[in-house]
């Protein structure tokens, strides 16, 4: 967050290669959380929320999902550039499993699998969110556990509102 | 005449990552690529040499939001392999399952994705508290999603991936002061839910195109577990051969799988529900909305909204039916017998006909395995849909609006790409 003191948190959501699970447990804290967080957030580019979406300065980008083609990366490096803090949420982007079983895969999976994964361009191996970028935060499980993210977001909140005061 | 190429790079509001890609030649659409472009995580592939008690969990990862639906299909698909029949009180435990999850999973699509279409707003919760109506439906929708989320934890520990159902039954069971709080939260949203049916039967979105409807139907009461799989064209299919009758469509542009059913395209979802059996919903339900129930059947695509609210409401009522009247004791875990066989579950998932078939071997171990999700069921149906919107309205709407248009028709149809994305055709000899 900016200088100025009434302005709202700026935050985007981001989903790669996962179940989205994380966002669905996003959706259901909105119950108890929605107008609270309508004052304190400007939900700037959450795709789940919203169909007009802007990535430009966020204050903290959260992270769902492993790293899986080129586009991903070259994505999660342009979230990592214009966010302050970057939270990595769920099992698949903090270890990237499970959706990196392929890496695990014999190499006769590996063999029947080829043709997809070189039709779609996606890379070899499928990457945890820290092997691309710096993770400043992690909320791991699978789903997320829910009030691990709310203490995640409260301290975040707290350091963006002191360092306003 | 009007020629030109419309790409989409992301829809949004909705599950998951797609996007469109329209050709249009002297007023002709050439093609409509409707692109999945989530990533494959290959859950057909990676099941491959697991234990079966396993299976359900692992391909509950398949997706976030329909997990509980997909935990259902492969139980069932389990079960058979197993020669398990599972009991009373676990099929009446899964019924509410079911009921957990359409509440909250159609609440978070008609109040999140669709509705702000209709109120000309980019998103939900820009909707204004101090208009009387908007700050109703704000505060409708989160009750009606916190009921249904409640319902789900409750009977089966968790809204997504649910942790209590297994192969054989439930390894958790609601107590009795849980099922009274439950009680009093669905009956305090029941009005809200009246009103939601209302605003959906008023909606002034109407496209309509003749197609084929298929869902899962019941032989008693409405419901997304058990049945025989009926299409408008009077045909029936048993649930372990249902997969003979789909035809698998490689489209090299989309990471989905998509399906025809005898050589043609379909729609499964709330919409071919209704169409097919809302004489078998809740006589609650059929009481409160009478004549809504006249718009039925349809070929009216956005009337998928209007159903998916309809069975919000039967999944209230029954749900209550069950809970004040079933007693739920503590039950062991039915055990079966390993061997070699195969199993097919299908169920109906929020947004349509979920299929999963299981080919175990006597050891234990899963050898193969197979999922159609409803997306890929409704991809051909969607394309066919949007190349007819893009015809009929191409003289009216200039092209920097027809990629809303198109989007909003999509959204009516809740597709959900996380689950579409993520299967291997496979070969059953």
């Amino acid at each position: 967050m900016a200088d100025e003191p009434n302005k709202k948190i700026r935050i985007g959501w981001f989903s790669f290669s996962c179940c989205e699970d994380n966002v669905i447990l996003f959706t259901e804290l909105l119950n108890d959380h929605w107008q609270e967080w309508k004052k304190l957030f400007d939900f700037r580019h959450v795709r789940v929320l919203k169909t007009n979406n802007i990535l430009d300065e966020l204050d903290i980008a959260f992270i769902e999902g492993a790293i899986a083609s080129e586009g991903h990366e070259a994505k999660l490096r342009e979230i990592r550039e214009k966010s302050k803090k970057l939270v990595a949420v769920g099992a698949c982007a903090v270890i990237g499993m499970p959706a990196a079983q392929r890496n695990y895969f014999t190499e006769e999976q590996k063999q029947e699998i080829e043709f997809l994964t070189a039709r779609f361009a996606a890379l070899p191996k499928v990457l945890k969110v820290s092997d691309v970028v710096k993770v400043d935060a992690e909320v791991g499980g699978c789903p997320m556990d829910p009030n691990v993210f709310l203490k995640a977001v409260t301290g975040l909140v707290q350091e963006f509102q002191q360092v306003t005061k | 005449m009007h020629s030109f190429d419309l790409t989409l790079d992301r829809l949004t509001k909705l599950e998951g990552s797609a996007s469109l890609e329209i050709r249009v030649k002297d007023n002709k659409v050439e093609h409509v690529h409707f692109k999945i472009t989530e990533f494959k995580r290959f859950f057909t592939k990676a099941l491959e040499g697991k234990p079966i008690i396993a299976l359900p969990q692992l391909l509950s990862r398949i997706c976030g939001t329909c997990s509980n639906a997909h935990i259902m299909a492969s139980i069932e698909a389990c079960e058979r392999a197993l020669g398990i029949t599972p009991s009373a009180q676990t099929m009446r435990l899964r019924t509410l399952t079911m009921y957990g999850l359409n509440i909250r999973d159609h609440a978070l699509h008609l109040y999140l994705f669709a509705l702000p279409d209709m109120f000309g707003k980019d998103a939900f919760l820009d909707f204004d508290e101090n208009d009387p109506i908007q700050h109703q439906l704000l505060h409708d929708a989160f009750e009606i999603k916190a009921a249904g989320n409640f319902l789900s934890i409750l009977v089966a520990g968790r809204s997504v991936h649910a942790m209590y159902p297994t192969i054989g039954g439930f390894i958790h069971f609601p107590d009795a002061a849980g099922i009274e709080e439950v009680i009093k939260k669905l009956e305090a949203i029941r009005p809200a839910v009246l009103r939601l049916i209302k605003t959906f039967e008023d909606a002034q979105f109407h496209f309509e195109r003749e197609t084929v409807f298929v869902a899962l139907v019941p032989k008693d009461r409405f419901g997304f577990i058990n049945g025989i799989i009926r299409t408008s064209e009077g045909d029936a299919i048993p649930e372990e051969k249902f997969g003979e009758h789909l035809e698998h469509v490689v489209l090299p542009y989309s990471q989905g799988s998509a399906y025809k059913l005898e050589g043609k395209a379909f729609m499964v979802g709330a919409l071919s529900r209704l169409n097919l059996a809302k004489d078998l919903l809740h006589p609650h339900t059929k009481e409160s909305i009478g004549k809504t129930l006249d718009l039925f059947p349809s070929i009216d695509v956005y009337r998928n909204n209007l159903a998916q609210a309809i069975e919000i409401l039967h999944s209230i009522d029954d749900g209550l039916d069950i809970l004040r009247n079933e007693k739920i004791v503590s039950e062991p875990i039915i055990k079966g017998q390993n061997r070699d066989a195969e199993g097919v579950g299908v169920v109906e998932a929020p947004r349509g006909t979920l299929y999963h078939k299981v080919q175990l071997a006597s050891n234990g171990i899963v050898t193969k395995g197979e999922v159609v999700v409803p997306t890929g069921q409704n991809q051909i149906n969607i394309e066919e849909d949007i190349a007819r919107l893009v015809e009929d309205i191409i003289e009216d709407v200039p092209k920097e609006k027809m990629g809303y248009e198109i989007e909003k028709l999509i959204r009516a149809y809740d597709p959900c790409m996380s689950c579409a994305a993520h299967f291997l055709k496979i070969k059953w000899v």
